[in-house]
């Protein structure tokens, strides 16, 4: 069985007239969870009222059953954020240290330096590291207190793809410790590679929650598009539709299998043009799945 | 958390912020070179002429030695708060565990740090080149002095980092330390400066800290306790000033 490590309970947060959170329940238990969704979905917010960097306006987070905001309780978190600038005249290994020295029963340097692949690097200046490093320091940091909840906000932004699965396979390595790892991301395949569990949040509040697979057979895979007479609402109304996206005439369409619904539209429209069937990739699947509610 | 472990984080934190900015050579050589600089041009030109009972060379080890220790302050706390504060290194750190009240500790003492191997130079100039004698008793009664008495500015400079923005803490520093100290007779004798001068440097915490550090070796007028208590008071109007800069960042960014 595994247990609740962390728990949002009915979270409301605004800045000023906007909504980040609205009455969100999340429960986070070991294992991988991905937070999933678009720009400005509301996910880094999550990760802020986790790490007591933002205060709900309504409702109650909690980690191992205490508030975030209270520097104790974050002792058992861990965070990877994105960070505008390092101090660069520290070494690898010195910061490592310093962040140890936080936390009551850390990592073994060495064990961490290893984790996070730095230990030919470890007496290299903060400064004179590439962006892929950089990112590898900031996860020893986020590792190195041996936290039961570690935060991951969008870890593998700007990596090539080369890059970012070896980075996937060291968060894989820790999350075999019996953590509890929340990770935001835009990038489905992310999700995919890591998690056990997927969470799509878009506009404040959870659309989705379930295994990657369950979240993936829920998408649309098929994307259909043409010109056509018919309006949105008639476009919508077509058995098998999950989503429409209207541009003049020009009609964007997602669905599980494609073709009823071409038969079904030539059927409403005769005058139907310039007709293409793409297998969607995993983006617009992950759109299908945020637009349903829009 | 234990005092044990708080005091092995604030020991820990202090030695890497000393570290951080002894290898920042644009921080490292202003802060520490420009003090002794000055203290050549000045002491040794003028250095055989007498102030009251001491020589120049003398006299000028205590001001300029609190002009050094007040821009330790000012720079070590004051820009690096405001660079940390403003580009996000300090939210990383607000995650971690990481109690506030070790990391302003650690900011102190790293410029208390630096304070004490500036005074520990300018005395080597002194007794080098300034040929300036003293008692070891009142070496160490003025190391202390000065490298204490930079605490209001410390107030100072953390007001600073929470007010400021990371590009206009370093100008804004400039600004603030160069006037006072040379209207505060650092660089200069108030005896040799125009007499409007001479008026409002005693509303000026530099003044107070020479005033002290020189009170030490016997070469100011006035009563110490007025100097110190006036110390005081500039440490608790600053403090009031950072409280109220770090209580708007904390709703700002972490409300």
């Amino acid at each position: 069985m595994s247990q609740t490590v962390a728990r949002l309970e009915r979270v409301t947060k605004r800045y000023g007239d906007i909504v980040a959170l609205r009455d969100v329940d999340l429960e986070l238990r070991t294992g991988v969870t991905a937070l999933l969704g678009p720009n400005g979905a509301g996910k880094t917010t999550a990760v802020k009222l986790l790490l007591g960097l933002a205060k709900a306006n309504a409702g109650t987070v909690r980690v191992r059953g205490a508030d975030p905001r209270r520097s104790s309780t974050r002792e058992q978190i861990g965070a990877m954020m994105q960070v505008a600038k390092v101090p660069e005249t520290l070494r690898v290994r010195e910061h490592i240290d310093l962040f140890r020295s936080y936390y009551p029963a850390p990592l073994a340097i060495a064990d961490v330096l290893e984790i996070a692949g730095l230990v030919p690097l470890a007496n290299r200046k903060f400064g004179e590291l590439s962006g892929g490093e950089r990112q590898r320091v900031l996860f020893a940091l986020a590792i190195c207190g041996d936290p039961s909840l570690l935060l991951l906000d969008e870890p593998t932004v700007g990596f090539d793809v080369e890059t970012r699965r070896a980075f996937w396979e060291r968060i894989a390595t820790f999350a075999r410790s019996g953590k509890s790892i929340l990770l935001t991301t835009h990038y489905l395949e992310e999700a995919d590679a890591l998690a056990d569990r997927v969470v799509v949040i878009d506009h404040g509040t959870i659309v989705a929650d379930g295994t990657p697979a369950e979240i993936k057979s829920r998408s649309a895979t098929k994307v259909i598009r043409c010109r056509t007479v018919l309006s949105e609402s008639e476009l919508r109304a077509v058995d098998g539709v999950r989503s429409v996206r209207m541009n003049g005439d020009r009609a964007e369409l997602l669905a599980t299998v494609a073709e009823p619904v071409v038969r079904d539209l030539l059927g409403r429209d005769a005058s139907l043009s310039e007709l293409e069937v793409a297998g969607a990739g995993l983006e617009e699947a992950f759109l299908a799945l945020t637009q349903v509610r829009a | 958390m234990t005092l044990g472990r708080a005091l092995r984080i604030l020991a820990t934190e202090t030695k890497y912020e000393f570290l951080k900015l002894v290898r920042l050579p644009g921080f490292a050589i202003p802060i520490v070179v420009f003090p002794l600089m000055f203290y050549m041009i000045f002491g040794l030109a003028f250095g055989r002429q007498r102030m009251g009972s001491a020589t120049m060379a003398t006299y000028l080890l205590a001001t300029m030695g609190a002009f050094g220790v007040i821009g330790a302050a000012l720079f070590g706390l004051g820009v690096t708060v405001a660079g940390e504060r403003g580009q996000g290194w300090l939210t990383v750190k607000r995650a971690s565990p990481m109690p506030m009240v070790t990391y302003f500790g650690a900011k102190v003492l790293m410029s208390m740090l630096f304070s004490a191997i500036i005074v520990a130079l300018l005395f080597v100039l002194g007794v080098t080149f300034g040929n300036v004698h003293l008692p070891a008793a009142l070496w160490l009664k003025l190391a202390a002095a000065l490298v204490l008495g930079a605490t209001p500015f410390c107030a100072l400079g953390l007001a600073i980092g929470y007010l400021a923005g990371p590009n206009s803490a370093s100008p804004i520093v400039n600004m603030i330390h160069l006037p006072i100290a040379a209207a505060s007779g650092l660089w200069m004798p108030l005896e040799v400066l125009p007499p409007f001068v001479r008026r409002i440097a005693p509303a000026l915490p530099p003044f107070h800290l020479s005033q002290l550090a020189l009170g030490t070796i016997g070469l100011s007028p006035g009563s110490m306790t007025v100097h110190m208590f006036a110390l005081a008071g500039f440490a608790a109007g600053f403090l009031v000033l950072a409280s109220i800069g770090y209580r708007r960042d904390e709703g700002r960014t972490y409300g």
